[in-house]
């Protein structure tokens, strides 16, 4: 039964992508103010959004994994383009006030500034693709690891870095509420 | 109390908001969720990229586009990842008319604090931001949900390189826009 593909897999893809945009806007991620405030360390919305999303997200599909019920998905680290690329990310994210999937969600709820760097965004994304020829052969081929998680190149058991992560999860947010942040 | 609790999105949000944390464990939950039934991870770039590919068409004419040697593998078309774009825009406007916090926004409230309430000044910005943050999420191959969400949480090295990488930049960039003109 699963996984599903065709039609089925197109009109659950749009219910999953409907559920997101609702969360993000009830996550007031939605909105400039909350996630620049984050960058600016005056609120801490946009982290606690997503580190509890990878921490409960995290736990479940390796719950999931280990019943045999899904496949891990994991992509390739190539580190010469994911180091400029997310170099180039964060400043594009702070100058935007947006990442792509909270632009988009940001447009329908009204923000005019958000549609005005959606068209930014396509043309990014057209560069990107006339540079693609040269930067397949060049920055992405750079000093690939691989389809790599941390627990394969640190030895350490997932559990362990989801533990981790959710004492570390706690004791920031804890601090944060206690600050109203 | 500071001017930028009393504005009306700040006023509006005090009453419909969900909890952060909720917020989060839902996006975790529908991360299983898609795993188990699509097996396609949640996110956005890459049909972003493939409407570029569209958008191309006119200005380098179709057979550049198909040639391409990257959108030969990302043509534009109505799959998965075009569809989970749409409804995440869907999403967002229910939720937002049914909060009854739709509402037009052209300057916020903190870029007006710190730039003026000019919208060009600020569209101008916007769309500079816009043409970076796209490139970087396609050489880094993915934006905060493709990578620091979805790879983030199988604990793939691309997905905490991401998020360590661009918080880094993006605390250095907030730094310098917004600190205090001497």
């Amino acid at each position: 039964m699963f996984p599903m593909t065709g039609t089925a897999a197109l009109v659950l893809a749009v219910a999953f992508g409907f559920a997101f945009g609702w969360l993000l806007d009830r996550g007031r991620v939605t909105h400039y103010d909350t996630i620049l405030n984050q960058f600016r360390f005056k609120d801490f919305t946009v982290l606690k959004v997503m580190l509890t999303a990878i921490i409960v997200g995290g736990v479940g599909v390796l719950a999931l994994v280990d019943l045999g019920l899904v496949k891990m998905a994991v992509r390739d680290a190539n580190m010469g383009g994911v180091l400029l690329g997310s170099a180039l990310f964060g400043v594009g994210m702070v100058l935007y006030g947006y990442c792509p999937g909270t632009g988009v969600a940001a447009i329908a709820t009204g923000s005019v500034h958000a549609l005005v760097g959606a068209a930014g965004m396509l043309v990014g994304g057209m560069l990107y693709g006339f540079n693609y020829p040269w930067l397949k052969d060049t920055v992405l081929a750079w000093w690939n690891l691989g389809r790599v998680t941390l627990p394969d190149i640190t030895g350490v058991p997932a559990l362990v870095f989801f533990a981790a992560l959710a004492v570390l999860a706690v004791a920031l947010f804890s601090v944060v509420e206690s600050r109203r942040l | 109390m500071t001017v930028s609790s009393l504005s009306p999105s700040t006023a509006a949000h005090g009453r419909i908001d969900w909890s952060p944390y909720l917020v989060g464990a839902g996006i975790g939950v529908l991360s299983w969720v898609v795993f188990v039934v699509v097996a396609a991870p949640i996110g956005i770039t890459t049909a972003v990229s493939q409407l570029s590919g569209g958008l191309a068409v006119p200005l380098v004419g179709a057979e550049a586009v198909a040639q391409n040697a990257y959108w030969a593998r990302h043509p534009m078309r109505l799959d998965y990842g075009t569809l989970f774009l749409v409804g995440t825009f869907l999403g967002a406007l229910a939720s937002s008319l049914a909060a009854r916090t739709w509402r037009l926004e052209q300057v916020p409230a903190v870029w007006a604090e710190r730039f003026g309430p000019s919208p060009l000044k600020r569209y101008a910005v916007a769309f500079i931001g816009g043409v970076i943050a796209m490139y970087g999420a396609r050489l880094a191959n993915g934006c905060t949900s493709g990578n620091g969400i979805s790879q983030g949480l199988q604990l793939a090295v691309v997905g905490w390189v991401f998020l360590a990488v661009m918080f880094a930049t993006g605390l250095l960039t907030a730094f310098i826009l917004f600190r205090q003109p001497r």
